[in-house]
């Protein structure tokens, strides 16, 4: 069996439990592509060649001994380099952490994709601190559009869909504070999965804002996303918030369910604002074939971006006190001056932002009394040019920086599962976020493979490689 | 000319003791007037005096 570029998780593993496909060959594969593609795309920032092998034989070795094999056997994947992969120092995206000791152990969702039978082939590129939208970095230069690679990939888990959407490896995990999975996602045409706040773990990650931080997966399809999902799950004593009360929740099973029984509406109000049209043509087609045209006002959702805002420029302070203190000019200066600023906000206004929040959240709940699913744009426009700093929007100068994740912002405020789809126009993709009630990723995994049935969403070839 | 947050950054950064070279001052000002603008839209917010942060703590 040939390893084609696209070849799914799924595929890979059917023909590697089958004995069609050896996991080494399937390691061997992906490792070439990385080796090929990756001096143009700069996604890797680590490639664990050796390690990969390595298990990949041991899959080989269970699979002639007559062993059980996971549902993700021989599928390799790789992981922002946030995520502890022991014997790696964690960068986390900056120069700072590169001083610290390596990893002893990995992350937990490292372990549970591996104990699902995935292959770890390396660590990925990303925005300094992850507090970046588009997947630029100073010390690493940036990772690229697979479509087009003077285009941004998204951030700040850019080497995340960098990797995915340019084929390199079939799943890639990221992590999530604002938008930083949904919107590499939207730019570079792959799915990605934002779950619930708490429900993925996130022990041994380097994390950037504790009360908004969440963890989860890229892929190439629906299915993908649900495997890695399924695999993840689970509770965890070293991530604080990660839940217990929440059992394993299976999704690959419910997939192909009816969707026709679902209530979907339309974002309105700030999700309609600043737009440019390829993100309206793509929420558009999204409800068209789902056939939702009720557009619902969610309140006061600019207010919670601002919330957002302030909530992760001070905690994200909080967190880099000491190193802003002895190390300030080894941070991006625009990152060092983010967060220096973030720590200068008056202590009544942080909380302030988190009593807004609770009560923003019971709107939502609300909400989702009366509908289950409700349709966003991902971000306002398709991947901007690399280094650009202001786009045009209905005649007016933006920064594009400060109004990439407008539109996420609000959603992961209040840790809603959100699946990112990705549209693929012409000439780039752009993604369309499927919202739903707390816990119910199943739900929104189900319209996200409805949807890629009726081939409205698809992730698009690399047309940049 | 002075600039209206000037003080209340020097204020600061000494409480937190909080290196400053003067290159970086423009950026973090014009960083602080956006976080202070938005934090100001989220104030003027009125909400019950017994609303709840969203983390609560449980012994």
């Amino acid at each position: 069996m040939t390893t084609k570029p696209d070849l799914t998780a799924a595929e890979i593993a059917k023909a590697v439990a089958g004995g069609q496909l050896s996991a080494l060959d399937a390691t061997e594969a992906a490792l070439a592509r990385i080796k090929q593609h990756d001096g143009v795309l700069n996604s890797f920032t680590d490639v664990t060649a050796e390690r990969a092998r390595a298990r990949a034989r041991a899959i080989d070795a269970d699979i002639a001994a007559g062993k059980t094999v996971g549902p993700l056997a021989g599928v390799p994947f790789a992981v922002k380099n946030l995520f502890d992969v022991a014997g790696l120092t964690t960068r986390a995206g900056s120069k700072i952490n590169r001083d610290c000791a390596p990893a002893k152990r990995d992350a937990t969702l490292i372990e549970r994709m591996e104990a699902a039978g995935a292959v770890l082939v390396g660590a990925l590129n990303m925005g300094e601190y992850a507090y970046d939208f588009t997947g630029e970095n100073v010390h690493d230069g940036p990772s690229r559009n697979p479509h087009d690679t003077t285009r941004m990939s998204g951030g700040s888990s850019g080497g995340s869909g960098s990797a995915v959407g340019g084929a390199l490896v079939p799943i890639a995990l990221g992590s999530d504070t604002n938008g930083s999975i949904r919107v590499p996602s939207s730019f570079c045409g792959t799915f990605g999965l934002k779950p619930t706040y708490g429900r993925l773990s996130r022990a041994r990650s380097f994390p950037f804002v504790a009360s908004l931080d969440h963890l989860g997966p890229f892929a190439r399809s629906v299915t993908d996303l649900a495997l890695a999902y399924d695999a993840m799950q689970g509770p965890d004593v070293d991530d604080a918030a990660c839940t217990t009360t929440r059992g394993l929740e299976p999704t690959v099973p419910l997939l192909a369910n009816p969707v026709s029984d679902l209530r979907i509406a339309i974002a309105g109000g700030h999700f309609q604002n600043n737009l440019f049209p390829e993100a309206v043509e793509a929420v558009s087609r999204v409800a068209k074939a789902l056939g939702a045209t009720q557009i619902l006002d969610i309140p006061e959702a600019s207010r919670a971006r601002a919330a957002a805002y302030v909530i992760t420029t001070t905690e994200g302070a909080s967190l880099h006190l000491d190193r802003l203190r002895k190390r300030p000019n080894d941070f991006d200066p625009a990152v060092r001056d983010r967060l220096i600023a973030g720590a200068m906000v008056p202590a009544p206004m942080v909380d302030r932002a988190q009593k807004f929040r609770r009560w923003y959240r019971a709107q939502l709940a609300e909400i989702f009394k009366s509908v289950d699913v409700l349709l966003a744009p991902a971000t306002p426009c398709t991947a901007p040019k690399l280094g650009q700093v202001t786009f045009k929007l209905d005649g007016v100068e933006l920064p594009v920086r400060a109004n990439i994740g407008i539109h996420t912002q609000p959603i992961s405020f209040i840790g809603l599962p959100v699946v990112a789809v990705p549209v693929p126009l012409e000439p780039l993709p752009i993604g369309v976020q499927i919202i739903t009630a707390p816990w119910r990723e199943d739900i929104a995994l189900r319209v996200a493979y409805a949807l890629e049935r009726m081939g409205v969403v698809a992730t698009p070839s690399p047309r940049g490689l | 000319m002075a600039e209206p947050l000037d003080d209340y950054i020097d204020a600061v950064a000494q409480a937190l003791a909080l290196p400053i070279e003067e290159a970086w001052r423009p950026a973090i000002r014009a960083n602080l007037e956006v976080s202070l603008r938005l934090a100001r839209l989220v104030d003027d917010f009125a909400l019950p005096d017994e609303t709840e942060p969203a983390p609560v703590f449980t012994a």
